[in-house]
């Protein structure tokens, strides 16, 4: 592990001294010290993924789910509103709910019978004159204090205060808006299920990976090769693509300069409108002239910070488990009103994502050498420069480069130093 | 990551509701069949994925093939839900064409690998599209794999579904329609499986 860079100059801050805008520093991804203050930060702080509305379609449906390393319980109560517990008794502590997902309006602890509401409220407990009669307890299940959704993604902030689900969102909530907007209906549901890769690397490397267009032609090219995939094209140097740094440590790998060259509709999608016909009615329905512009652009490539990312057709949820240790959840985008693409989705899905996804697979073996890699001693830094001379802003005020530019990382940097000197 | 919407072409896609799935309960283990043959053939399957010798496992595969690996439990249905694998024949072309290019990285360099196949049982006889019925095969799998990370101990079970048909010098042989393999910790994370499971 390399160590903390120290500096004589007074007025700077630690964070100042590892993330300088053309490199970031190993011990950003080796130091337990920096985790742990990412978890109180980052992860107990900010807008964080946890799941869709989609998986608790029916009153007290629940499911389980992370929330960096909290054991939640995504619940949707008799009135339909959608609560993250935590997964705690509130008399001695034990976890309250064993399934993975059901549905039931309360959950009992198996340790004292202790009984609380899918809200998450205290309903009873046993032999209640040891506590003087009923209802005497003012005591309930933790919650995520502030529980938002968009489009049906569900997210929580374990702060009681702070920016709204739409101020985080800020710009890639027009990203999560293109993707629903493939949808007949206007909204997609995951109800794919996930697979859930483990992955021995800091979260950070998955997430500045996600919009980096410089490693596909080389990480993926066996995969793109056997297949004569053309979207390796899509990230060379001659791509017409670019990288978006959206603010907010959001960004995309915006493919819509490439498709929009093409011009040809669900070429995205590696297919054509006759061998989808009736997805191209419903979506000539339900937007007339706009159709044409939607299936020709495609889909967005996104990475929402801290942890969600939009691949397309895939959702990811990442969530941290140490300093060298993560997990990736992966699903497939299912379009609500368009089966004929849904199962492809799911079975392109399981061809490319999760442990032995011919892509996925192949990043994450990156991922965990990358996490090896920085252990070692020298050089300290791992550079963030690419494209940096030439970056520029496009006509909406984002700072955009290259297809293979670093631009979406130092985005990311950008506000993950911001949170972290918060 | 930069995963695009449709890296694998259309004809390696897995769409078609296979015919072997779901096909009712299983029949009387079909006459002709030895134990004897019968593991010899799920200790040769099991060496030549050990060893990375792709070209006689794959070889191994009838063309209407399945090879699946559900997550999330026992397995539903594959077709609305993610599995960690599931490949009909053309997939696993696709899988082995990209391991031999030497730069599938997750598995190059290959894993080392050593795996112990038991409590072999001969189930029952069920019928396949071409008229005949397979014989269907449950074992348990025990497998330690050796990574640049570490130690991986995998453990599951595997159902398999045997034909025999005629092999290129016209003789009879021992070919793998379907295999299943259901990992007991396959509702939990796992970590990268991208040798021959």
């Amino acid at each position: 592990m390399t160590a903390v860079p120290t500096t004589s100059s007074g007025t700077s801050t630690r964070y100042d001294r590892l993330i300088l805008p053309d490199r970031v520093h190993g011990s950003l991804y080796t130091d337990p010290a920096i985790f742990a203050e990412e978890l109180a930060k980052i992860w107990h702080t900010t807008w964080v993924f946890v799941g869709h509305e989609s998986e608790v379609p029916q009153p007290n449906d629940y499911v389980r789910k992370k929330l960096a390393m909290q054991d939640v319980v995504m619940t949707r109560d008799k009135d339909g509103e959608v609560h993250l517990l935590l997964n705690r008794c509130a008399h001695r502590g034990n976890q309250v709910c064993d399934d993975q997902k059901g549905n039931s309006s309360s959950f009992r602890c198996p340790y004292h019978g202790w009984t609380f509401r899918n809200t998450g409220e205290l309903l009873g407990y046993p032999y209640n004159k040891g506590y003087g009669g009923k209802n005497k307890l003012e005591l309930g299940m933790g919650r995520v204090p502030r529980v938002a959704s968009y489009q049906g993604f569900v997210f929580g902030s374990f702060a009681a205060d702070g920016p709204s689900l739409e101020e985080h969102l800020g710009a890639a909530a027009g990203e999560i808006d293109r993707l629903v907007g493939l949808s007949p209906e206007g909204s997609v549901s995951l109800t794919a299920g996930w697979l859930q890769h483990k992955t021995r690397a800091n979260w950070k490397l998955l997430a500045e990976n996600e919009t980096d267009g410089y490693h596909p032609q080389f990480v993926h090219g066996s995969i793109f090769g056997v297949t004569g995939s053309p979207i390796g094209a899509l990230y060379s140097d001659a791509s017409t693509a670019v990288t978006r740094n959206l603010g907010g440590g959001h960004s995309e790998n915006d493919l819509r300069p490439e498709f929009r060259g093409f011009d040809e509709p669900m070429r995205w999608f590696g297919t054509t409108p006759d061998r989808v016909p009736d997805y191209v009615a419903r979506m000539e329905a339900a937007y007339g002239d706009d159709a044409r512009r939607r299936l020709v652009e495609g889909a967005p490539h996104v990475m929402v910070f801290p942890n969600l990312f939009i691949a397309e057709i895939q959702v990811f949820n990442i969530q941290p488990v140490a300093t060298g240790e993560c997990v990736q959840y992966s699903t497939a985008v299912q379009l609500d009103g368009a089966p004929e693409l849904n199962r492809r989705m799911v079975s392109q899905s399981i061809g490319s994502v999760g442990p032995a996804g011919m892509l996925l697979a192949d990043d994450t073996e990156m991922y965990e050498r990358n996490q090896r890699g920085v252990e070692a001693l020298q050089p300290e830094w791992l550079e963030v420069s690419r494209g940096l001379v030439r970056e520029r802003v496009d006509e909406d005020g984002f700072t955009i480069g290259a297809a293979t530019d670093e631009t979406g990382m130092r985005g990311f940097w950008k506000h993950y130093k911001s949170l972290m000197e918060a | 990551m930069t995963e695009t919407a449709a890296p694998l072409a259309a004809s390696a896609a897995t769409t078609a509701r296979p015919s072997t799935e779901g096909a009712g309960p299983l029949g009387p283990v079909p006459d002709g069949w030895t134990r004897a043959e019968v593991e010899d053939f799920l200790y040769r399957e099991a060496r030549l994925a050990d060893e990375n010798e792709y070209d006689a496992w794959e070889a191994l595969w009838t063309d209407d093939a399945l090879y699946w690996v559900p997550a999330g439990g026992p397995g539903t249905d594959p077709l609305s839900e993610v599995s960690i694998i599931f490949d009909n024949r053309n997939r696993i072309a696709t899988r082995m064409k990209q391991v031999r290019t030497g730069k599938r990285y997750a598995q190059a360099p290959p894993s080392h690998l050593r795996r112990v196949v038991g409590n072999v049982e001969l189930l029952g006889g069920r019928p396949n599209h071409a008229g005949g019925v397979d014989l269907e095969v449950g074992a348990n799998f025990l497998a330690v794999e050796s990574k640049p990370r570490g130690n991986e101990l995998w453990a599951g079970r595997t159902t398999y579904r045997l034909r025999r048909q005629p092999g290129p010098d016209g003789a009879a042989e021992i070919r793998l329609a379907f295999k299943k393999v259901v990992l007991v910790d396959n509702d939990k994370p796992v970590p990268t499986l991208a040798f021959l499971v």
